[in-house]
């Protein structure tokens, strides 16, 4: 026998997987339309809004400085989240508990304020290359994600192992290295990616920090919007979504979703 | 490679907390000697003190004439099993045996060879290219044996190292270290909460509690004349009578308790240390008996232990547990003597 779902249970699912992917759906849409407005439904099909985004270098420029901040942003983060967790997650009972707590605090700051304090701080204060000012800013940004992913890793680590290497004639600082960070992998690789995809559609603290010269693909695509209202909007946000998702997709095959979640 | 481990006037606090107090501890060459006591008693902090986790705040640690106190642990070339088996999840048996052979820089085939010698002594030989996670936990604690022999230490420690098995598989495994480490001539120091486990497997055997050893000696010193009131009782003498010896007639003693009753204690079986002295006795050392010079008693509750009945039994110096024969059961309210069997009674200064 089947349970029986109530009907309502049903439309409300349904709204809201509408409301959830109606967008999507629309703005896909409107990337493949031939017309140089935003239409929906499209008219007529065509990739060229795709090759466009290919054609204005100011894209091509951004798309290469967006990846390479995300990059290297979630790698600074890393080497100093890393470290952080492991020492909350190995020092639990002998640290005060409000530390994990401040590694949170750039999630918890409104991005604006943090987009605002770090342009008065980093690039004005401390007169920081753009450059080198985005890099501390996307760090900062994405920070929580890789302390707060890899030290769920670690909390589940059994410290004891590390213990054992030391016992069997492995200096601390190696078993690090061979025995604890193999077995956080899967973490460190979702905070990674959690922390890469975060970085890479930032708009909110790239805005305060971008400057002549330079500039991120998100605030590129703002940029275009006030001058042309054309479906290469579209088709760039589209082709972010689509690297998020596949991004996404290959966290789902390798370590699977519910990780991002515990 | 023989050699003995000593523990010299050690203190150790856990920040401001005093965990150990001028312990001392002697294992002899190729002897097993465990800590048992309750959580929180000192035993693990002992443990994590000579593998090198912890620094004592005070004293000295020495294995055989190599002074341990501040070497890094890395340093001790110590075999250490743990509670919860700590292989590395992500090597194969093969891989967990020969890590400490790799770290001391022992190349491939000599390592592998090293290593599948010692997986085959414990029996596991089919298993070498598993994961630690496609294991039993009695396969896994073989691994952690192997894994703390293969270096050939001068001295084995464990952690609780049954803990996380089953009954059946627990007497197999501890009869299966004690082997191992025998044929070694291993010296050991083994911590458990387990009486039944830590007399069964050591030579000697310290009682702690609070930071301190109790009562250091064998399972059947300390079974059977236990040192104080703390180990008379961890080791089963539940009933502690206090008394007092008022006169000595021939060749007894006659010990006088609360309420004023009194009983004769034959010299030849008890040997009286203080004027005022406690009485401690297992429920079997008190033989629940119709007649005969005893303590008074009425009896309570009547519990069926399989041996014998117990009695919940009320007298001048309290509810105490004693055993009666199965030939004669007594009824709840009847009133009999308890006599103290000298086998399953010590008398200790009070």
């Amino acid at each position: 026998m089947r349970q029986k779902t109530h009907p309502l249970l049903i439309a409300f699912a349904a709204l809201t997987f509408a409301f959830l992917i109606g967008p999507l759906v629309i703005i896909i849409g409107t990337s493949l339309s031939e017309t140089s407005y935003l239409t929906f439904p499209p008219e007529g099909l065509s990739l060229k809004w795709y090759e466009n985004i290919f054609e204005i270098s100011a894209f091509r420029r951004t798309m290469v400085t967006s990846f390479i901040l995300a990059v290297g942003g979630t790698a600074l983060s890393m080497a100093i989240g890393i470290p952080a967790a492991y020492a909350m997650a190995r020092y639990r009972v002998q640290l005060p508990a409000f530390l994990g707590n401040i590694y949170v605090l750039p999630i918890l700051i409104p991005e604006i304020v943090l987009g605002f304090s770090l342009m008065k701080s980093v690039a004005i204060g401390a007169d920081f290359p753009i450059m080198a000012a985005l890099f501390v800013g996307h760090a900062l940004l994405v920070l929580p994600y890789c302390v707060r992913v890899v030290g769920a890793s670690l909390n589940a680590f059994d410290f004891s192992i590390e213990e054992a290497a030391v016992s069997l004639g492995c200096p601390r600082w190696k078993a690090f290295f061979l025995v604890v960070l193999p077995n956080v992998r899967a973490g460190i690789i979702a905070g990674f990616i959690l922390a890469f995809i975060t970085s890479l559609n930032d708009v909110s603290i790239s805005i305060f920090l971008t400057g002549p010269g330079v500039s991120t693909l998100p605030i590129q695509l703002l940029a275009h919007m006030e001058q042309f209202f054309d479906p290469t909007i579209a088709a760039v946000s589209v082709l972010l979504m689509f690297v998020t998702v596949g991004v996404m997709a290959i966290v789902e095959r390798t370590l699977g979703l519910t990780f991002l979640t515990k | 490679m023989t050699v003995s481990l000593s523990l010299s006037d050690i203190t150790a606090h856990y920040g401001s907390t005093k965990v150990l107090e001028d312990l001392n501890l002697h294992v002899g060459e190729g002897e097993l000697v465990s800590l048992l006591g309750a959580s929180g008693c000192g035993k693990t902090t002992t443990l994590r003190l000579v593998a090198g986790f912890l620094e004592p705040t005070t004293g000295t640690i020495k294995l055989g004439d190599r002074d341990l106190t501040r070497l890094p642990a890395h340093a001790r070339n110590i075999g250490l099993v743990f509670q919860t088996y700590a292989l590395f999840p992500h090597l194969t048996v093969r891989e967990n045996v020969a890590f400490g052979l790799k770290q001391r820089g022992i190349g491939g085939a000599e390592r592998t060879r090293r290593a599948d010698a010692m997986i085959e002594r414990v029996g596991l030989s089919a298993f070498a290219d598993r994961h630690p996670a496609n294991l039993s936990g009695g396969q896994r604690q073989r691994v952690a044996l192997a894994r703390a022999l293969v270096i050939e230490p001068p001295l084995l420690m464990f952690d609780e190292p049954l803990s996380n098995l089953d009954a059946k598989l627990r007497v197999d495994m501890r009869v299966e270290i004690r082997r191992l480490q025998q044929a070694n001539g291993t010296t050991a120091l083994y911590v458990t909460h387990d009486q039944e486990e830590a007399f069964s497997i050591s030579d000697r055997v310290a009682i702690m509690n609070a930071g301190q050893i109790m009562q250091l000696d064998t399972p059947e010193v300390l079974y059977s004349r236990p040192a104080n009131a703390f180990v008379a009782d961890f080791v089963g003498f539940e009933n502690m009578i206090p008394m007092t010896a008022v006169s000595e007639a021939g060749d007894a003693v006659r010990a006088e308790m609360a309420g004023g009753t009194s009983i004769e204690l034959p010299k030849s079986h008890f040997t009286v240390p203080s004027r005022d002295f406690i009485l401690a006795a297992r429920p079997e050392g008190l033989l629940v008996s119709a007649a005969g010079d005893g303590i008074p008693t009425t009896l309570g509750l009547r519990t069926y232990l399989g041996r014998a009945y117990q009695y919940q039994c009320e007298t001048p110096a309290g509810e105490v547990k004693a055993n009666g024969p199965l030939a004669q059961p007594f009824d709840s309210g009847a009133n009999a003597v308890l006599i103290p069997q000298p086998e399953q009674c010590c008398l200790l200064s009070a």
